[in-house]
C-alpha cells in the first residue's frame, strides 16, 4: 500500500496540506459576536491569550480542555458555564453531537469545576451558548476533521474520500475506525485554530431540533439532583445565624443553651459571623434559632427613606457614564417626558442557598451553586487565606439561579464552617428569612425619558437618564462575600467602578434600537450603596426597556398612531422589524382595534443589549377595577436568537421571562424602615401565583440558519414587563409610572 | 421513636418528635424529591401526600403522623419507570430548574386522584399555594392537564384488562 505523504495535525487544520484544499472554511469568527470578556460580569474574573479565536476558546485554546474521547468511543464534554435551569448541559451536548459526528447518548458533560473545567468566567448575561456553545462548536469541528486527517493516514486514503459518521470515520469501500481507535495520547492536545470546518444547517440532524433535557428524568423522580441534595457519609449539618440589620456588629453571645442540645457538634463565632455544626439538620436549626435569641446586636439605622426612594436614589452623589452622545441640532416640536421608579427587588429562588465544604489534608473543596466557580475558588482562598492551589469549587446545581443570588456567600459560609470541622463534609443551607433579606438585591431605580416630536410625533430628538448602582459586586476579592465582612479580621468589599460597555450594566438597553435621528443617553452612576445590590436576570435591562417602551406608547398615544405601527416606524433593522411583525400578527394585533371594557392589549420590544437576542411581545389582560386584580388572559412573543440549538429550551426561556417579569411588574419591591429590611418571606414578598397565569403565553422562533447563535436567556424580561404595562394603561386608562403595578396604585388610577 | 409509613413501607424513625416530616424524610430515609423552600408553610416545595391530601411537610411534626399514609414523589414511579404524573412532566419538558417541580407534581396528585379531567379553573385554584420562580407554570399547567389524561387512559385500559 502506498503511503501518503504524512500530513501532520497541525498542517491539516492551518490548511496548508492537500486535503483543507477541498474544504470550503468559511470563518467560524462569525459565531461569535462578542466574546466572553465584553460581558461586564466577567471583567475582572477572565483574560483572553487568544483573542482571535471564536467563542470561549478565546481563553481557554486547547482542543482538549473542551472535548476527551476515550479508547471505547465514549465523549467527554467539558463546559465552565453552569446549569442554572436553562438546560445548557443538554443544548452544549446537542452541539457537540453535531459537529463531532457522534450519537448524543455517547457524549457525557463535566460542569464546572476548578480542577477539572475551562475558566469561562461567570454563567451570565445570556452567554453560555453564545461563548460555550460557539468554542464547543468549533473544538467539536476541529476534532472531527483531526480523526479524519488520522483515519486518512491509517487507511491510506486522502481525506476528502473519508466521513465521519456515528462516531466513526467511514472509507467509500465501507471500511469504518471508530473514534476509540483513532485517539492517542495527545492527538488533541493542541490549540484551537481561527476557523473551523462548520458543519451548514442545512445538514443538521442534532442541532435546531427539541431534545428532552437530560436533567429532567431524574428532577421529577426523586434522584440526587442539586447540591441541597448532597448527603456523604460523615456530613454535618451548618446552619448561620444573621444580624438582624446590615449595619449591625455582635456585642454578646451566649452559646451555652445551643450548645447543650442534642447532636450540637460546635458553634462557631468569628466576629460578627456565627454558625452552628449538628449531626442533624432540625437540631441545627433549633441551636441556630437559640443562638439567635442569646445574641446581643449592636444596630444602626443605615437604611434610606423607602417612601422616598426615587428622591433619595437622585440626590445621591453620582457620577456620570455617557452611554450614547449623538446630539444634532433639531428643529423644535412639542417634547414630552415621562419619569419611572423601580425598588429593590429579589431573585428570591425557590430553594434558599446552599452549600457543602469539606476541609481535608488542608484543602477546602466546595461544591456551591454559583455562577463562577473560578472567581469563587480566588475569593474563598483569599478569605480563609490560604493559596489558591488549597481552595476547589465544583458546580452543583441549585434551586433557579437568575444572577448574583446568596449562592457566592453560602459557598462561603460552608468554607468557614467546615474549617472547625476538619474531615467532616458540613453541609449549609440558609433559611428563608436569611435569603430574603441577605442575597443581594436588584437595585433601585430611577429613569426619565425625554421626547422632542416633530408634526406628526414621530421623534426628532431623544434623551435618557437612569439613576442606579453597579448591577455587580460580584466576588472580586473576598470583600464580597457577605460573611467576610463579619470576621473579626473584616473584608471590605470592592468599590463599584463605572464602566460604560458594549454589554451594559445598569445601562443595559438604556439606549433604544429605534433609529432616532437624534439621542443622549446617560447613566447617573451611584457608587454608595444603602441596600447591597448586584446582578439580577438582565441587569438594567428590565428597567429601561420597561421605561422606554411605556414611553413609546405614551408617545404613540400623543401622535394618535397605533403603538405597532409607531414602533416600526422608528426601525430600521429588519430583523427587529421581523419579530415586531410577528408578534402582531400572531397575535391578532390590529391597529385601532378597541379592547372589551377593563381590557387591554399592550405591545412591547427590544433587542437584548442590542446584540443578542431579539424578542416582541403583545399581551392581553384583564384589570378589575374595583379590586385593581390584573388577570393576563393572552401572550404572543416572537424571537430570533440567532441559529437554534434547542428550540424546546429557548420557547421555555422566553416563556418563563415574561411570566418572571410578570411577577417583577406586578408585586415586586423589598420593604425596609430605617435600620432593617422588612421584608423577610413570602407573605411580606409576594410574587406571582396560579391565579395570574395568562391561559396561554405563545413563542414562535424566527429560523435564522448559519447566523451567530444570540444569547436568548434573559431577552423576554424587559418586553415582557412593558407589554403587560402597556395592556394594563389601556385597560384602566391611566399609566402608573412607578412599579409594582400594585392593587393599591390600580385602585387609586381608577378612583375605584 | 415513631413509626412512619412512607411510599408504602413502615419505618421506624429515631428522631424528636418536634421534627418536621420534611428532615425526616430528606436526612432519615434519605429521600431527595421533598424539598426545603421556606420552612413556614408558604411556598409548597415541600408538599407530600398524607392519606392522600397534599400537606405541607416542613411544618408537620412527625408525631402528627403515625398511622397515616405518606407518599412522596419517589412513591409516583422511577426513573426507569415514571408514574403518569412524572411521565407527563417529562413530555411536556415541564421545568425549568426543577426545585419546585417535586412540590407541584404531589400537590396535583392530591387533585387528580379525586379528579382526573379536573378543569384549568379548578387546577388553577388548587395549584395556588405552590410557588414557582423560574416562570414554568404554563408547562406545569399543561403537564397536570397530561398527567390527568395519561390517568384516566390507564384507568380504562386497566379496566378494559380487568
Amino acid at each position: 500500500m502506498g503511503a501518503l505523504p504524512d500530513i501532520s495535525r497541525r498542517s491539516v487544520l492551518l490548511g496548508s496540506g492537500a486535503l483543507v484544499l477541498s474544504f470550503s472554511l468559511r470563518p467560524a469568527g462569525a459565531q461569535t459576536i462578542t466574546s466572553p470578556g465584553d460581558e461586564t460580569q466577567n471583567f475582572q474574573a477572565i483574560a483572553e491569550p487568544a483573542p482571535e479565536l471564536p467563542g470561549s476558546l478565546k481563553t481557554n485554546p486547547n482542543l482538549d480542555s473542551w472535548i476527551r474521547i476515550d479508547a471505547t468511543g465514549k465523549g467527554t464534554i467539558f463546559t465552565g458555564k453552569a446549569e442554572l435551569g436553562q438546560g445548557i448541559k443538554t443544548a452544549v451536548l446537542q452541539v457537540a453531537a453535531e459537529e463531532l459526528e457522534m450519537p448524543f447518548e455517547q457524549l457525557s458533560l463535566v460542569g464546572p469545576d476548578t480542577s477539572e473545567s475551562p475558566n469561562e468566567g461567570y454563567t451570565a448575561g445570556s452567554h453560555s451558548v453564545q461563548d460555550s456553545g460557539t468554542a464547543i462548536r468549533n473544538a467539536a469541528a476541529q476534532v472531527r476533521d483531526i480523526l479524519i486527517a488520522q483515519a486518512a493516514q491509517r487507511l491510506s486514503l486522502p481525506a476528502e474520500q473519508l466521513k465521519a459518521e456515528a462516531g466513526a470515520v467511514v472509507a467509500p469501500d465501507g471500511r469504518r475506525l471508530g473514534y476509540g481507535e483513532l485517539v492517542a495520547a495527545d492527538l488533541l492536545h493542541v490549540e484551537a485554530q481561527p476557523t473551523s470546518r462548520l458543519k451548514p444547517s442545512a445538514a443538521f440532524r442534532e442541532m435546531g431540533k427539541p431534545r428532552q433535557r437530560i436533567d429532567i428524568p431524574g428532577k421529577v423522580t426523586g434522584g440526587a439532583a442539586y447540591v441541597q441534595d448532597m448527603r456523604p457519609d460523615g456530613m454535618l449539618h451548618g446552619r448561620v445565624v444573621r444580624p438582624p440589620s446590615p449595619g449591625a456588629r455582635l456585642r454578646k453571645l451566649d452559646t451555652a443553651p445551643a450548645e447543650a442540645l442534642p447532636g450540637v457538634v460546635k458553634v462557631v463565632r468569628n466576629g460578627s459571623f456565627v454558625g452552628v455544626l449538628a449531626e442533624k439538620e432540625w437540631q441545627a436549626i433549633k441551636a441556630m434559632r437559640l443562638l439567635a435569641a442569646g445574641a446581643e446586636w449592636e444596630e444602626r439605622p443605615t437604611l434610606p427613606k423607602a417612601a422616598e426612594l426615587p428622591a433619595v436614589l437622585m440626590a445621591m452623589p453620582h457620577e456620570d457614564g455617557i452611554v450614547a452622545d449623538d446630539r444634532k441640532p433639531v428643529a423644535g416640536g412639542k417634547t414630552h417626558e415621562a419619569t419611572f421608579t423601580r425598588p429593590y427587588q429579589i431573585h428570591g429562588s425557590i430553594g434558599p442557598s446552599c452549600a457543602l465544604a469539606h476541609l481535608d489534608n488542608g484543602t477546602t473543596t466546595v461544591w456551591t451553586h454559583t455562577q463562577g466557580v473560578y472567581p469563587d475558588q480566588k475569593a474563598i482562598a483569599e478569605m480563609l487565606g490560604v493559596p489558591v492551589t488549597q481552595v476547589r469549587c465544583i458546580h452543583a446545581e441549585g434551586s433557579g439561579c437568575y444572577g448574583h443570588n446568596g449562592a457566592d456567600d453560602a459557598a462561603a459560609d460552608a468554607a468557614l464552617l467546615a474549617q472547625a470541622a476538619p474531615g467532616r463534609p458540613v453541609r449549609l443551607q440558609w433559611m428563608r428569612e436569611q435569603e430574603h433579606a441577605w442575597e443581594p438585591f436588584s437595585p433601585g431605580m430611577v429613569t426619565k425619558a425625554r421626547a422632542t416630536v416633530d408634526d406628526k410625533g414621530t421623534v426628532v430628538d431623544w434623551n435618557y437618564e437612569l439613576w442606579s448602582n453597579s448591577h455587580n459586586s460580584r466576588p472580586g476579592s473576598a470583600g464580597n462575600l457577605l460573611p467576610a465582612q463579619w470576621l473579626e479580621n473584616a473584608f471590605q468589599p470592592d468599590a463599584p467602578k463605572l464602566q460604560i460597555t458594549k454589554e451594559g450594566n445598569g445601562d443595559r438597553n438604556s439606549n433604544p434600537l429605534y433609529a432616532f435621528p437624534s439621542r443622549h443617553v446617560v447613566w447617573h452612576f451611584l457608587p454608595e450603596m444603602p441596600l447591597r445590590v448586584s446582578a439580577l436576570r438582565g441587569l438594567g435591562a428590565y428597567m429601561n426597556v420597561f421605561s422606554i417602551e411605556n414611553f413609546m406608547d405614551d408617545l404613540a398615544v400623543a401622535a394618535k398612531a397605533d403603538p405597532v405601527e409607531y414602533r416600526l416606524r422608528h426601525l430600521q433593522d429588519p430583523r427587529a422589524r421581523d419579530v415586531v411583525t410577528k408578534a402582531a400578527e400572531r397575535f391578532g394585533w390590529k391597529a385601532g382595534q378597541a379592547a372589551p371594557e377593563n381590557h387591554g392589549y399592550g405591545f412591547a420590544f427590544a433587542r437584548y443589549k442590542n446584540l443578542a437576542a431579539y424578542c416582541a411581545v403583545a399581551m392581553e389582560v384583564m384589570v378589575e377595577p374595583e379590586t385593581g386584580r390584573v388577570r393576563m388572559l393572552r401572550a404572543n412573543a416572537a424571537v430570533d436568537a440567532g441559529e437554534i440549538v434547542n428550540p424546546n429550551g429557548i420557547a421555555n426561556q422566553v416563556q418563563g421571562g415574561i411570566i418572571q417579569a410578570a411577577s417583577w411588574t406586578l408585586y415586586e419591591g423589598v420593604s425596609f424602615d430605617d435600620t432593617r429590611v422588612t421584608s423577610v418571606d413570602w407573605s411580606t414578598y409576594p410574587i406571582l401565583r396560579f391565579d395570574t397565569l395568562p391561559d396561554r403565553v405563545d413563542v414562535d422562533i424566527i429560523p435564522r440558519p448559519d447566523q451567530p447563535f444570540l444569547g436568548a436567556g434573559e431577552c423576554s424580561q424587559g418586553p415582557g414587563g412593558a407589554a403587560l404595562a402597556n395592556a394594563i394603561t389601556q385597560a384602566i386608562g391611566r399609566r402608573i409610572y412607578d412599579l409594582p403595578l400594585s392593587r393599591d396604585k390600580i385602585r387609586a388610577a381608577t378612583g375605584a | 421513636m415513631v413509626t412512619l409509613s412512607v411510599n408504602g413501607q413502615s419505618h421506624a424513625i429515631d428522631a424528636e418528635p418536634d421534627t418536621p416530616l420534611l428532615y425526616v424524610l430528606r436526612d432519615d430515609l434519605k429521600l431527595h424529591g421533598a424539598k426545603y423552600g421556606c420552612g413556614l408553610g408558604q411556598c409548597g416545595s415541600c408538599t407530600v401526600l398524607v392519606d392522600g391530601e397534599a400537606v405541607l411537610s416542613c411544618v408537620t411534626p412527625i408525631l402528627l403522623l403515625e398511622g397515616r399514609q405518606i407518599t412522596t414523589v419517589e412513591g409516583l414511579g422511577t426513573i426507569e419507570a415514571p408514574g403518569p404524573m412524572q411521565q407527563a412532566f417529562i413530555e411536556e419538558q415541564a421545568a425549568q430548574c426543577g426545585y419546585c417541580i417535586p412540590g407541584m407534581m404531589m400537590r396535583a396528585q392530591a387533585l387528580l386522584q379525586k379528579d382526573p379531567s379536573a378543569s384549568d379553573d379548578a387546577i388553577r385554584a388548587h395549584m395556588e399555594p405552590n410557588l414557582c420562580r423560574c416562570g414554568t407554570h404554563m408547562r406545569i399547567m399543561a403537564a397536570i392537564k397530561r398527567a390527568g389524561a395519561l390517568m384516566q387512559t390507564a384507568s380504562t385500559s386497566t379496566e378494559r384488562a380487568g
